[in-house]
């Protein structure tokens, strides 16, 4: 039987259409144009990510997207998106980006902390900025990946954040993406953030839905972290509807002497592919990437990351956790590259998942590329359920089983939280988990 | 009172039987110690008695006062009046000692429909349990018996069963891994408890614990049942004779 190539998919087709329909009006012209058209060219050439793509093999997304919505083109901010802006607990400069696009007015740009300054990205496109390509183009271990091409593509708008050198924030920086959620639609935006030579702070990223309509979304942000710079970027990734299909791209590069750290939360969120993508421009310098993935139901959550250590004395930790219930699915696949000069290179990676049911399922492919002979480099990849000793114990001093178990979970979930540096940022995140805990054992309660 | 009724109980998922018929009363009030060889389903009584998932009871039944308990899960058991002193107490990782004392003690006011301790209350118990049983501060701010010695998990145990006041305390092993102070110290805190109104089932090795909680019963368990009774010279004979004879006889 041949093997046939299918032909476009119906999704593949629409994007198309899409693409040629609008790339006119996109924002940028000459060697942004160009990027886009030979970064559409690429998607165009391989079709969205399917499993028999290495990177993509757990989340299909040819699969998954049967059908590609209406590309969101406004700024349709909805009386639920000022509601949702106004119970969120966050100090600090706020940047939103509604539906993908920067919203100015909602934005705290009045009030820029010193050393900080801020562009819609659809803006600096059409700047005369020469850096501007080599900056979208991030570190080239995410080069070739169709998702992130797609997103190079099409593009319309997002955040440039530039931060002076020496300049030590004394609240994060939040980037708020909110989807409206009144029309299924398709969202596509890039951020960015320069952070000179010693610049010290954490950039928060805020993803959720004000509306019950599911998007399609592709976010990438890009970090260029200068030398001893310290960096912290935390994602929370919530509150979105369970049909959502999302896309998140990380893409770092990271100076001498500095420390990178990227912590992400996951819970009811729907389907969501992150993928990381790390260089060590300068020796010398610590990347932490951390994660806890809270799944339930049909929702599916993918950390897939490349961390390449192309100088020596890099150090690397990875550490996700997964909780998976119902007939979740988890995805852990993290590779660590070793160039032949990275020696002293130090690295260590885990993936801990615990699966809550019989229906849930967790992927992990951890993988090292070591071709330095002096480094340092292991990982650590375990599924396991709850442990019934523990929760015995627990119950035998009088806890329910529902309680017991939120006990045991949200310790497992603070092990990769803990490294969260900033206190508020750190008691919002575990704010989010035994949220999410409560729901659950209020449900198995009343199940019992 | 803890009745216990021709108990026969199996490994879950296997066929090894465990307890054999095994018969047992403890009173209000009264001491009561267990003794008996290895492997002969001391420990597997009382995770019986306290509720555990991975057994199966073939025969009998476990009366507190009076109630059938074999029915309701461990933390039912708990708040019921029941308390294991683990022989081995498991470390809980990333769970504050102090986060699980109060939600234990509160879990279990709750399920007698009482209000909930607020928190200097609950921390002057504490505080007065710790200090009593020679447990420092610093201990209570660590993780749940994360890292911490043989001797100080016992101690633990002894806070808890403390704070928690159960009707009916199961102390499996307790003396072991204990110093001769801490020994000193951990019947000290039992012998507090005692009175008319609790009772205690201690399953020990060693005469030498039986000297600092002087039991009013002693019986030897071998092959998963009770096979002699006596007062508190049983354990001195033990000490002597060991177990042989009974091997034969069960
Ligand atoms: N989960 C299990 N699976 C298989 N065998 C078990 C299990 N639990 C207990 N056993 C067996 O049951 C018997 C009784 O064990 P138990 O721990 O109750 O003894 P014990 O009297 O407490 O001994 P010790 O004095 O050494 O503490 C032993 O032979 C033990 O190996
Ligand atoms: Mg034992």
């Amino acid at each position: 039987m041949a093997i046939v190539t299918p032909l476009k998919t119906a999704a593949e087709q629409v994007l198309a259409q899409q693409f040629a329909n609008v790339k006119a009006e996109l924002p940028g012209a000459g060697p942004v144009r160009k990027l886009r058209e030979d970064a559409f060219a690429g998607f165009e050439a391989k079709g969205l990510p399917h499993r028999r793509l290495e990177a993509w093999r757990y989340t299909d997304l040819r699969m998954m997207l049967r059908e590609a919505k209406p590309l969101a083109d406004g700024n349709a901010a909805t009386q639920a998106v000022r509601d949702r802006l106004s119970t969120l607990k966050l100090d600090g400069l706020r940047l939103v980006l509604i539906d993908g696009a920067f919203n100015a007015e909602l934005s705290g740009l009045d009030a820029l902390p010193e050393g900080v300054a801020v562009h819609a990205l659809a803006d600096a496109l059409v700047s005369p900025r020469e850096d501007l390509t080599r900056i979208l183009s991030g570190p080239g271990v995410a080069e070739g990946d169709t998702g992130l091409m797609l997103n190079t593509a099409l593009m319309r708008d997002g955040v440039l954040v530039e931060i002076a050198e020496g300049t030590e924030l004394a609240a994060p920086i939040a980037i708020i993406s909110l989807a409206s959620g009144d029309e299924e639609q398709a969202i596509f935006s890039r951020s960015v953030v320069l952070a000179g030579k010693g610049v010290k702070g954490s950039i928060v990223e805020i993803s959720e839905s004000a509306g019950a309509k599911a998007a399609q979304i592709n976010t990438a942000i890009v970090f260029e972290a200068g030398d001893e710079s310290e960096i912290q970027h935390i994602r929370l990734v919530t509150r979105q509807p369970a049909e959502t299909v999302q896309v998140l791209s990380l893409l770092a590069t990271v100076g001498a002497h500095a420390k990178f750290d990227s912590f992400a939360l996951i819970c009811n969120a729907g389907t969501v592919r992150q993928q990381h993508f790390v260089r060590y421009a300068g020796e010398h310098t610590e990347v932490g990437l951390r994660g806890v993935n809270l799944l339930g139901g049909q929702e599916h959550s993918d950390v897939t990351l490349v961390v390449d250590h192309e100088v020596p004395h890099g150090t690397s930790r990875e550490l996700f956790k997964s909780i998976i219930g119902g007939e979740g699915t988890g995805v852990f696949q993290g590779k660590v590259i070793v160039r032949q000069h990275a020696q002293k290179t130090d690295g260590s990676m885990k993936s801990n998942a615990l699966l809550l049911n019989d229906g849930a399922t967790m992927f992990n492919k951890p993988e090292l590329e070591i071709f330095a002979d002096d480094v340092v480099c292991g990982h650590g990849a375990t599924v396991a359920q709850i442990d019934g000793e523990q929760l015995f114990y627990l119950m035998a001093r009088g806890l329910p089983r529902p309680q017991a178990e939120a006990l045991v979970l949200q310790a497992f979930a603070g092990e990769a939280v803990e490294f969260v540096a900033d206190e508020a940022l750190r008691d919002l995140i575990m704010g989010e988990v035994e949220g999410w805990l409560a729901n659950r054992e209020h449900t198995a309660g009343k199940a019992a | 009172m803890l009745e216990i009724r021709n108990l026969t109980v199996k490994i879950a998922d296997e066929d090894t039987q465990i307890l054999n018929g095994l018969n047992l009363t403890v009173n209000d009030g009264e001491v009561a110690a267990i003794m008996g060889p290895n492997g002969s389903g001391k420990s597997t009584l009382s995770y019986v008695i306290a509720g555990k998932e991975d057994y199966e009871v073939l025969d009998g039944e476990i009366l507190l006062n009076g109630e059938n308990v074999l029915e309701m899960e461990a933390d039912a058991r708990a708040a019921a009046g029941i308390f294991l002193a683990f022989q081995y107490p498991l470390e809980i990782p990333g769970v504050a000692t102090m986060t699980f004392l109060k939600a234990a003690m509160n879990a279990q006011r709750r399920a007698r429909g009482e209000d909930e301790l607020l928190t200097p209350d609950f921390i002057k118990r504490v505080n007065a349990a710790a200090d009593g049983l020679g447990i420092n501060r610093e201990m209570l701010r660590r993780p749940l018996n994360v890292g911490f010695s043989g001797g100080e998990k016992k101690r633990m145990e002894i806070l808890q069963m403390a704070l928690l006041a159960p009707s009916m305390c199961i102390l499996d092993e307790t003396d072991s891994g204990l110093d001769i102070d801490a020994l000193r110290i951990v019947a000290d805190g039992v012998n507090a408890l005692r009175d008319k109104s609790r009772g205690f089932l201690v399953i020990t090795h060693y005469q030498r614990l039986l000297e600092h909680i002087v039991p009013d019963t002693v019986h030897v368990m071998a092959r998963g049942r009770i096979v002699r009774t006596g007062g508190k010279e049983l354990a001195l004979e033990l000490e002597k004779s060991g177990y042989a004879s009974y091997g034969e006889a069960a």
